[in-house]
This record gives structure tokens, sequence and C-alpha cells, in this order.
């Protein structure tokens, strides 16, 4: 499992770039969904988002899941590409794969990489 | 049958046919020719397939062999309720009185249907605790939006405009949340506990006066029968929510529980899973909804009742009745009669009280059988005594075999698969519901072959990983199924300027 050391992470398995304002789903999440078959980004640039507040949706052949807003800001940027190709999403959850960027972001509640990790650990057998 | 390495070739029925060739031959007109309407109201482009009769009959029945249903072998699919559908109710469904019947006819003509109509909601009533029902909604999904539009109007009546926010357990049905979003209303998680009931501490937090309701499986989809209900019955109550029992796992409760008796305000039945009638195919599934003595006047209109009493000489006459504030209609006529609710009647006579009983306790005894058989060579991770339905784990230590491969390889043992990644709480979730109607031959087939399975995981996971190995299809790639969806198989030559 791969958790970058810059970025950060909420319980709900989304990650956020405190640098770049970048957010997105992680590579466990990604590996729990299995094959992403379907995204849609619930939100457009210049908007406000609230930590919590649903920013995509995404479907797997096993789950369907919604994605929330690690951090509250204005939508400066979304990954329009994102839509045509969900499998980025396996492939690259924290590069390709990010969904949208919050400007002047400050983020919820979240962890640091081994925090998160550990907290992963928990959830697996 | 063409079979090649597990993959039978049947060509689609367009490819099938042959310019020219015909089912029917016309006689000559015997009428005077008269001009054709205006060309812009012909079309020419449909492409419908020319074949004979016999090669259309014969087309569908090859492929009617490839399907695979209750009455050809066990079909555990949980939390739906796959029981065998007695043929009896094939019998009855298609008495003349009932199925020459048109639902405008005066009331007068067809006494016999609302009698049935009438009865049936009677005897709901006094199965579910309830104080009226609804036979009109056309299946489960479509009761929950019945019960969501009378949780609204109830707060509606008493100008509590406040209340936004429905809450709803992680082991409920995935239809709830989408029912109470039809109304726009947020849905609120509830987390379970370890041991598979709601989360008291997580429901106290949610409770204020902006909970419209609580929308409860119950038995849940861990098969679990919560050990808090009448707390958390009363928890939401108190802070002025509607409690909703979604039907869907009744199997277990019938003659034992009655849900209004348990304090819940609103509950659907699937009288497709619980009583009989037949469950999958798209329909007709048929979803009645009962409702507490708070909610009468909120009922669906129109509901069956006497419209004029009768005496030691004349029979009463039954018709419709409209509750005082009713949502309305929620279906054209009067929900699926001939095809639900005579079948529903015809099993429910058939068992009477005592017979209903025995069927959620043998239902139940099946589930824990074989949850007790499969215990230790699958994980069970809410392991106690079940109700109609129990949740394993389809994975093993060290294995990549997912529940994915177990489920496609008990299809080689002439099974159905279980339903497999629901609920989403379980890792890898195999749910398996046996039903009553199973004997325990049957039990112990299925439950020797998931130990074989288990076994075969460790020594030839190959086995599993590229089964089915002899159903007409092999294992379909699921991946590029939903990333390339075609929805279509034929597109008109000026689709994209019709676009």
């Amino acid at each position: 499992m791969n958790t970058p050391s810059n970025l950060k992470y909420t319980k709900s398995d989304e990650w956020f770039d405190p640098a770049s304002g970048a957010a997105g789903i992680t590579d466990f999440a990604q590996s729990q969904l299995s094959d992403i078959v379907f995204v849609e980004l619930l939100v457009d640039e210049g908007e406000d988002v609230t930590v919590g507040n649903a920013i995509a949706s995404v479907e797997s052949v096993k789950a369907s899941a919604e994605i929330y807003a690690p951090a509250a800001g204005k939508v400066s940027a979304v990954n329009k590409g994102l839509s045509d190709k969900p499998e980025t999403l396996n492939s690259d959850p924290f590069g390709e794969g990010w969904m949208i960027k919050i400007e002047g972001g400050s983020a919820g509640e979240v962890m640091d990489s081994t925090e998160y990790e550990k907290y992963c650990e928990g959830r697996t057998h | 049958m063409n079979k090649t390495g597990g993959t039978i070739v049947e060509p689609t029925i367009f490819e099938l046919s042959s310019p020219g060739r015909l089912g029917v031959t016309m006689p000559a007109s015997d009428v005077p020719e008269t001009a054709l309407p205006p060309k812009h109201l012909l079309r020419s482009e449909l492409p419908l397939p020319e074949l004979a009769e016999v090669d259309v009959v014969r087309h569908y029945m090859r492929l009617s062999k490839f399907n695979y249903s209750v009455d050809d072998g066990f079909y555990p699919l949980g939390s739906c309720t796959m029981k065998y559908n007695p043929k009896i109710n094939e019998d009855t469904c298609r008495l003349p009185g009932f199925l020459y019947t048109h639902p405008l006819q005066p009331i007068e003509t067809v006494q016999g249907n609302l009698v049935l109509m009438f009865e049936l909601q009677e005897w709901l009533k006094e199965i579910s605790g309830f104080a009226g029902i609804t036979l009109q909604p056309a299946a489960g999904a479509h009761g929950e939006f019945t019960g969501v539009l009378m949780m609204h109007a109830y707060h509606k009546s008493r100008n509590d405009s406040k209340r936004t926010k429905i809450l709803i357990p992680d082991a409920a049905h995935g239809t709830n949340p989408a029912s109470a979003g039809m109304l726009g209303m947020s849905v609120l998680t509830i987390p379970s506990d370890a041991r598979g009931n709601v989360d008291l501490k997580a429901l106290t937090a949610a409770c204020d006066d902006t909970v419209v309701g609580m929308m409860l499986t119950n038995p849940n989809t861990l098969g679990m029968f919560d050990e808090n209900i009448e707390k958390v019955v009363k928890m939401v109550k108190d802070c002025g929510g509607i409690m909703y029992a979604d039907g869907a796992n009744l199997n277990a409760l019938l003659g034992i529980v009655r849900p209004g008796d348990l304090g819940f305000d609103i509950m659907h039945f699937n009288l497709h899973k619980t009583f009989s009638v037949p469950h999958g195919g798209g329909g007709p599934g048929s979803g009645p909804v009962g409702v507490s003595q708070r909610l009468l006047d909120f009922l669906p209109s129109p509901l069956v009742g006497i419209v004029e009493e009768g005496d030691d000489d004349i029979e009463p006459l039954y018709g419709f009745i409209t509750p005082k504030q009713s949502i309305g209609r929620m279906k054209a006529f009067h929900g699926h009669f001939g095809g639900g609710l005579v079948r529903a009647y015809t099993y429910i006579s058939m068992h009477g009280p005592d017979g209903l009983k025995d069927i959620s306790q043998y239902a139940v005894l099946n589930a824990n059988y074989l949850q007790a058989r499969l215990r230790g060579t699958y994980k069970i991770p809410y392991d106690r005594i079940c109700m109609h339905e129990f949740v394993a784990e389809g994975s093993f230590e060290g294995s990549d075999i997912r529940a994915l491969d177990i489920a496609k390889r008990l299809m080689d043992y002439n099974f159905h698969p279980p339903t497999n990644y629901f609920p989403l709480i379980v890792h890898e979730a195999l749910m398996i519901e046996p039903t009553e109607t199973e004997n325990k031959d049957t039990l112990d087939r299925f439950a020797e072959a998931l130990i074989k399975i288990a076994e075969e995981a460790k020594s030839q996971p190959e086995l599993l990983h590229n089964a089915p190995h002899i159903t007409p299809f092999g294992r379909m790639d699921e991946v590029k199924a939903a990333r390339e969806l075609v929805l279509c198989c034929w597109l008109p030559e000026n689709y994209e300027t019709m676009k």
C-alpha cells in the first residue's frame, strides 16, 4: 500500500495535498473498491465546498461510494478527463487520479501517512 | 447444443434473420386499397428480424435452457428470499374471475376480487401488527418511497419543517438511502457495533429535532436481529422521528415478532419474497405498506373497504375508500392484482397462522444449520445465532481467492451463488439465505460444495479463478462490461443528426 508522506488522509479514505490543494482517493480505497468503472465529479470549478461535502461518486464492480471533500475552500480545478478514464483511479490514485483542487483549502480532521497506515491495517485482516 | 469450451454459441435473433423469411402468410386483401399515410409518418429503417415461427420458438427455447431458476435448484441469494413458489399459485391467479376482470369494472361486478384484497389487507395487518395497509406499491423500493412520502406528509401536517435527515444503519438495504434521496432528504449513516446491532452511541449523537425518521432492516443484512431494537425505536420516536421497517427480511419473523408491536410506524412487505410471489426476472413484484395508527390518514388512495354495511340477509358491499389526508395514488389502478396479490393470498390461506410460523422457524433453522456446517471453513465475522440468513467471508488467509471466485465456482456444482459483496461492512461478503423450502439433503450438498471449494482454493486455485467451467458461458469480463457499456445493438443511420 502506497501512502505518500507529504499528504494528509481522512477516515473516509480521501487524500489531500496541503501544498497544491489537490484531493482524491487513496491507494487503500482503490484497492478495496477493486476495478473502478465509473466516476462522476459532483462539483464544478468556482464552487465552494465544506469538509464532508460529496465531491464525487465512484462505482466499481463491487460497490459504489461517495467521495467527500477533505478540506474546505473554493474549487479551483476539477480533473475533467477522469470520467472517461475511471481506471486511472486504480493505476495512479495520487497522481493522474486527482479529483479536484481546493484553493486556500483548510483541511478537516486528517491524519498523517503513518497514522493512516495504522488506521488501514486495523481494517484488513 | 453447440458447446465449445464452456461457451455455447447462440446467435442473436438478428443474426438468425434471413431477408424475406416470414412467420405468417397474409391472405389476399379483400378490402379496397387505400393510400398509405404521409411519408414522414412511415419508417422503413427498423431492422426487424425475419424468421419463421419455428426458428423463433427454438431460439428462445435454447436461450431459456441457459437459465437457472428456483425450479432448477437451490438459490440461496441473501436478503432476496428466493423460496420455491408453489404451483397452486399459478392455478388460482388464472381463475377466470381473477384473470378476466378489468380494473375499471363497476364494483358490483368484481366483489370477489375486492373481498380478496380486503382480506389480504386484514391478514397483512394481523401478521405485522399495523393499523392499515395499502396494496398499491409495485415492489419493495416503491413501498419504501410510499413510506418516505407518508413520513414527509406526517411532519408537514404538523408544520414541522425542520426535519430533513433520515437515519439509515450501514447494515440496511441499499434501496433505503435511495428512497430517502428521492425526496431530497439527507441520509446519515449509522454504523453497526461489533455484534451487528445499531451502534447506540452513534444513534444518540444523531437523534435531534431534524430527524425525519429511521429506516431499519430487522433482521438486518447480516442476518442479525437487533438486540436493542426496543431501545432504538424509543430513541428515534423520542426525538420526534418515525420508525420505518424494511420488511425484506420478514421471512424470519412470521408469527413470532410483529414490527407494529415493536413500535414501528411503517413497513413495506415484499410479497415476492416472503409470500411466494415469483421473484426476479424483472417482476411483477408487490410491495404493500403497513402503517401505525398515527399514519393511517396518510395512506395512498384508494384502499379497499366496506362501502355499504351488510346484515343477516345482505352481504356487505366492498369498494374503494380514500384516507382523509392521503398522499394520493402511487400506481395506476390497484397494485399487481393477479401477479402478486392473488398468489400471496393463496399462500397465506394455504398455510394459516401455524403454517406461517413454521415457515419462519424452518427458515431460521436452515440458515443456522448451514452457518454451523460452514463455521471453521469460512470466517463468520458476526458469529452468533443468526435469523434467516448469515454472512461469511469469501477469502482465506494467504490466498488471493475472492468471494467472486467462490461464487463462480459454485455454479460448477449446480448451485446459484449467494449474494456477494453485500453487505459492504463485511470484507468479501457471501450472504447466504437458504429459505425454509430446502430439505437437509440440499443443505448438506451445498455445505459440502462450499467446503470442497475451500479445499480447491488451496490445492487448485486456478480452478476457482477460471470458474465457471460447465455453464453455457464461462467467466464474464465484468470490468469491460461496466466500462464499455453497450446498451443498443443497433443505431439508426441518421443517429448522429438525431442527437
